[in-house]
């Protein structure tokens, strides 16, 4: 069976956003740009699977300009069988990405979807839920494993207060919480060869998907700082300290 | 037009961030109607209806229900969706799973973890983990969100308003319940307790044996970061931070935590925050109301037994 694996561009996670100065947005101009680490995680599942004998076939895409192709190649040295760049140039949100994710789905027909969890820019955790809602999907959000048998997928979910099981009728849709696995470093050599595997370009406006965004950006700021306190000489101190404020 | 809340709750009792939401949902000025679903509702539907705010209780009661899946609430949601501008739930486990499933199949954009409204349709929200604070316009008909709980106060009690029945969503196909574990546990709910301890790495196998004791005295939740869940000192439902669970009680006692940006991000909030600490260096200590620089395995218990003594 073949899966589809949906990766994201995002600022490096050891990257420390600057907003721009008008306040208008974050500014990405020359920062470091990684795969989203939740999306590497997808990646990394879609292989142990075709490592298992369950998937044939792994698909990758992404959605964004040129500058996409570092994260399938990405993908590509990880172990991915082919990648697929759906170009645009548009600011994309969870519901036009959904969309545009909905129209390569139907092109390649996978048995199975999976994405990250949330993307560490937005942190907005939508699109794999969307996704499943447009191909009216079952899904399982924040996988923490996943089993396939008997054209079903099990998924273990992480939720509040302990762990949910459930059991989907593929195609489905699956987002991957940080504790599915740990992605395998991927090796120079490997990166290497990807850089001369075929990544295959389709124009996002080619598949007539109305992906415009639906929220504007009105103001990025900086949270106000908490100030730091005191230090305590000793646990006594701590007590009388925190008796005073009406702590304890 | 009306706004809509989904409730939480533990087939007992409502759970205190659903009083939150309410209070957020006062931001439009319209009826509040409080959708309470599950099996056997009777005790959390009448607490419902006297939620102080609420104008109307929608009760979908059904065997099918005691584990409702995303796919269920959402069928729900999309039925109930016309006579509503805005739904919005806690940004919780159980709502970030369904309300963007509901929001696409009503082809409108959702907001995530709002922490600030202006009605009608303004909101702030962080990013990056916490580091950006982004202010959002939507343009659409109807507003679907999730708020992050702690950023609003808890509606109390007033008197008691209908309770409304509403039919179960048709049976769907697409997903089924397998099986559920709950971390057993006395302790207060993590996401609203007054007191949080929270542990850090250093603890390592030690984690239940030097928190557990505080923790029974003050009441408190016990919350743990990334390294040591990673590490396998504590359960992952544990895990404070912003991709864990976002605190702000009265008290937060860390001990042994270093302070990396994505656990300050969802701790940073809280009333008052203790930070104990070998590293006098530890970024903990700049958020921290009062520090002490000690070695935890005397502090903690040194505390305990301080409280205890009085």
């Amino acid at each position: 069976m073949k899966v589809l694996v949906a990766v994201k561009r995002v600022v490096d996670y050891n990257i420390r956003p600057r907003i721009k100065a008008d306040g208008s947005d974050v500014d990405i101009a020359g920062v470091k740009m990684s795969i989203n680490p939740f999306d590497e995680i997808a990646v990394e599942e879609a292989l142990r699977l075709k490592e298992r004998g369950v998937v044939t076939e792994i698909v990758a895409v992404t959605i964004g300009t040129a500058a996409c192709q570092d994260v399938l190649r990405h993908a590509l040295a990880m172990g991915a069988d082919r990648v697929i760049l759906l170009e645009s140039d548009l600011e994309l949100q969870p519901l036009g990405v959904a969309k545009l994710l909905k129209a390569i789905v139907d092109k390649e027909q996978p048995s199975l979807v999976i994405l990250g969890k949330q993307a560490i820019d937005d942190d907005a955790g939508q699109t794999g839920q969307m996704l499943a809602a447009l191909m009216n999907a079952g899904q399982g959000a924040f996988a923490s494993s996943i089993t396939v048998a008997d054209g079903e997928a099990l998924v273990v979910r992480e939720v509040d207060g302990g762990t949910e099981t459930v059991a989907l009728k593929l195609p489905a849709v699956i987002t991957a919480d940080l504790r599915l696995n740990e992605p395998r470093f991927v090796k120079l050599p490997n990166l290497m060869m990807a850089k001369k595997k075929p990544i295959e370009t389709i124009a996002a406006s080619d598949l007539g998907v109305d992906a415009a965004p639906r929220l504007k950006l009105l103001k990025a700021a900086e949270p106000a700082e908490r100030k730091a306190g005191i230090k305590v000489a000793n646990v006594a101190e701590l007590v009388s300290k925190l008796r005073e404020v009406g702590a304890i | 037009m009306s706004v809509l809340v989904l409730a939480e709750h533990d087939g007992k009792q409502i759970k205190k961030a659903t009083r939150q939401v309410v209070t957020a949902a006062a931001a439009w000025s319209a009826p509040i109607h409080l959708l309470v679903l599950g099996h056997g509702l009777d005790a959390v539907t009448a607490e419902a209806a006297s939620i102080a705010g609420v104008s109307e209780v929608i009760r979908v009661d059904a065997p099918a229900l005691a584990h409702a899946l995303a796919e269920d609430v959402a069928a729900l949601l999309l039925d109930l969706a016309p006579k509503y501008q805005v739904i919005l739930a806690p940004h919780s486990a159980a709502a970030k799973n369904a309300l963007p499933r509901v929001a696409a199949l009503l082809d409108v954009a959702m907001i995530s973890d709002v922490i600030s409204i202006s009605a009608p349709a303004t909101y702030i929200r962080p990013t990056y983990a916490g580091s950006v604070l982004t202010t959002v316009e939507s343009s659409d008909a109807v507003q679907v969100l999730t708020v992050r709980a702690t950023s609003f106060d808890a509606a109390g009690n007033g008197p008691a308003v209908n309770i409304v029945d509403h039919a179960a969503p048709a049976a769907q196909a697409q997903a089924r319940f397998v099986s559920a574990t709950h971390t057993v546990s006395d302790r207060p709910e993590l996401a609203s307790a007054r007191v949080v301890i929270t542990g850090g790495r250093p603890l390592e196998t030690r984690f239940d044996a030097i928190l557990n004791p505080l923790a029974a005295k003050l009441g408190a939740a016990i919350g743990a970061t990334r390294a040591a869940v990673d590490a396998g000192y504590a359960p992952n439902d544990l895990q404070v931070g912003q991709t864990g669970t976002v605190v702000a009680p009265e008290l937060y006692i860390a001990a042994g935590v270093s302070g990396a940006a994505q656990h300050l991000a969802g701790m940073k909030d809280s009333k008052v925050i203790v930070a104990i600490n070998l590293d006098p260096d530890a970024a903990i200590f700049q958020v921290a109301d009062f520090g002490l620089v000690a070695d935890l395995f005397e502090a903690v218990p040194a505390l305990t037994a301080a409280l205890l003594a009085e």
